[in-house]
């Protein structure tokens, strides 16, 4: 077996089984699902409402705003997360005990964070098929997601490894979520853009959340639609542009800090996280 | 002076192809302290060495320089002839880890991870040491076999320990680094894990270097104990070899007339021939202790602190 091999065999295998784990533990499970059905609900309340000053269904436009930003929440809080606790109880530094162990963790995490989005995908899509009208879906569609949920993850992931890296107590894992949710509030989400100050909307153009929920709408919803967006047009060729920015960001910052972090895991330095751990309980 | 005893203690008896380990004057600072300072020692094929050492003697910090997982400051470090900072995979793959504390995979199942890490090893079988040791066997060797199917989270301190071991050895390392192994066993479980370590190094021919606070399992496990304070080794040999270096007083116990005596002596043997030459048969219930490990190592840490209690005295008064 060549290297490359083991590393992918190996990757696939830990992220499989640990996302049985992730849909077989009853804490996880309900972690997990818990943000679709609050999605759900929120569209099933939306389905009635249309869109200020148009005739179009809010829970329409909605529903794919909420995949572009759950894209966006996996990429950069779900990638975070998993690596500080990996971190924390020493499964990092035992990939690191292991020949080619890092590697395959690195791919076993791809699969776990790609199948954990997927899966949310589905749960989120199904029902809201039969909750919400209005919904379009074409070739283009499919065309359209075909580039813009690799590079969503291309652009988010690195990043979430760079906030993972730079964390060292789960504890302060809102010091990144709390920051995350505040783009989102004005990432034209839940509410058309144009509805916050002009300022505002310069500053959510800056995050990849805004033009993951773009790039989504584009591809769910039909081009009528763009009448509510910025330009009147769902600014296709803006949206690689700004994705592509934050992965070369991402793929430039991420191997440099992740080698760091890594070369600093060591045995005491996880018996010392444990220790603190141990502290916090007593 | 460092050096001089450094040299002194290298085993310049060990032919070169036979060192698995080899440690010249390593340092490592932190800031302005120096947490180990000039630390050399060597190890061949097969052989157990115990680092034992007070805490925060630089025990762990040598052990994970080893492995690769910390940068040192300075000196000269091959492990299986290769510096730990320029390991590749292949290196990795012929070194067995088990750190001190671990709550790594707890959603795991035991014969699921130990199934799942063994994978890695198979590219670096060899006829002699096939890689991965098989699951069910390993499973069996240390104990764990009924508990095969268990969440790795509802071990009990001492299966999850014998895990970790399970875990470093499950490629069948040439060299295993065992950090403070037995801490929370129960009496019978050390005894189970001795007879694996023995069982390594004699089937196997694995070389080990563990570190422990427990003299007692220094003394049954290692062929030889270093002691490391302050950053150095202050002594290294067979547990024997220990003893009478340092120049303890043997007790002596007996019985005569109907009454026990006991009598410490710095030369014991010459004692009792001369108690014998007094009274002969008189004599009932000879006992002869001769400084245990645990003496022999009180007093090498003590007079090595106070040494460099007086060292930095001395530097004091210089620059003042």
């Amino acid at each position: 077996m060549s290297s490359i091999g083991t590393i992918t065999r190996a990757g696939f295998a830990r992220g499989g089984i640990e996302l049985r784990q992730a849909f077989t533990t009853g804490a996880d499970l309900w972690t997990n699902l818990f943000p679709a059905v609050i999605f759900a609900v929120v569209i099933f309340f939306m389905r009635d409402a249309t869109v200020d000053g148009t005739g179009i269904s809010l829970g329409a436009r909605t529903l794919p705003s909420v995949f572009g930003m759950s894209l966006a929440f996996s990429g950069l809080l779900m990638v975070a997360t998993i690596l500080v606790t990996d971190r924390e109880d020493g499964t990092l530094l035992r990939a690191k005990a292991v020949p080619h162990g890092m590697s395959s963790y690195l791919v076993s995490k791809i699969v776990l964070v790609g199948g954990m989005t997927a899966a949310g995908f589905v749960l989120q899509l199904v029902p809201g098929l039969f909750i919400v009208e209005g919904l379009h879906m074409d070739a283009g569609s499919w065309l359209t997601l075909l580039w813009l949920v690799p590079l969503g993850f291309v652009a988010t992931m690195p990043i979430g490894a760079v906030l993972g890296s730079i964390i060292d107590n789960p504890r302060n894992l809102g010091l990144i979520t709390m920051p995350i949710i505040g783009v989102v509030a004005i990432s034209g989400i839940f509410t058309p853009i144009g509805s916050i100050p002009g300022w505002l909307q310069g500053v959510a153009q800056v995050f990849p959340i805004y033009w993951l929920g773009l790039g989504m709408r584009s591809a769910f919803l039909p081009d009528a639609l763009t009448a509510v967006e910025m330009g009147d047009s769902w600014r296709h060729l803006e949206t690689f542009g700004v994705l592509t920015l934050w992965a070369i960001a991402g793929l430039v910052l991420a191997p440099v800090i992740l080698r760091r972090m890594a070369r600093r895991e060591s045995g005491s330095a996880v018996a010392a996280r444990r220790e603190k751990a141990l502290q916090r309980t007593a | 002076m460092t050096t001089l005893t450094g040299a002194l203690m290298a085993e310049a008896d060990t032919p070169a192809g036979e060192r698995v380990l080899e440690v010249r004057d390593l340092r490592m600072r932190y800031g302005a302290t120096d947490v180990l300072d000039g630390v050399t020692f060597s190890a061949r094929r097969g052989e157990v060495i115990a680092l034992l050492g007070p805490n925060g003697a630089g025990k762990t910090t040598t052990i994970e320089i080893l492995e690769g997982f910390r940068r040192r400051s300075a000196g000269e470090v091959r492990v299986l002839g290769v510096d730990p900072v320029a390991g590749g995979e292949r290196w990795r793959a012929r070194l067995g880890v088990v750190l001190q504390s671990w709550r790594d995979h707890g959603k795991w199942k035991v014969r699921e991870l130990l199934h799942h890490l063994g994978r890695y090893y198979a590219d670096y079988s060899t006829p002699r040491l096939p890689r991965p040791w098989p699951v069910d066997d390993l499973l069996d060797v240390v104990g764990l076999t009924e508990h095969a199917q268990k969440r790795i989270s509802r071990l009990s301190g001492g299966q999850r320990r014998r895990l970790d071991v399970a875990i470093g050895i499950v490629g069948r390392p040439e060299l295993l680094f065992l950090d403070e192994p037995t801490v929370g066993f129960d009496p019978a479980a050390r005894r189970e894990f001795h007879d694996l370590v023995h069982r390594l190094t004699d089937v196997d021919d694995t070389t080990v270097l563990l570190t422990t606070h427990d003299l007692d399992e220094a003394e049954k496990l290692a062929d030889r104990i270093l002691i490391l304070a302050g950053g150095r080794i202050i002594a290294a040999g067979s547990a024997d070899e220990l003893s009478r270096r340092v120049e303890g007083e043997s007790e002596v116990r007996w019985t005569q007339g109907g009454a026990r005596h006991v009598h410490s002596s710095a030369d014991a043997t010459r004692f009792v021939r001369e108690l014998f030459t007094q009274y002969g048969d008189g004599i009932t219930d000879l006992e002869v202790r001769r400084t245990s490990l645990e003496d022999t190592y009180m007093t090498l840490v003590r007079e090595s602190e106070a040494g460099r209690a007086t060292t930095a005295a001395v530097a004091f008064e210089e620059a003042s």
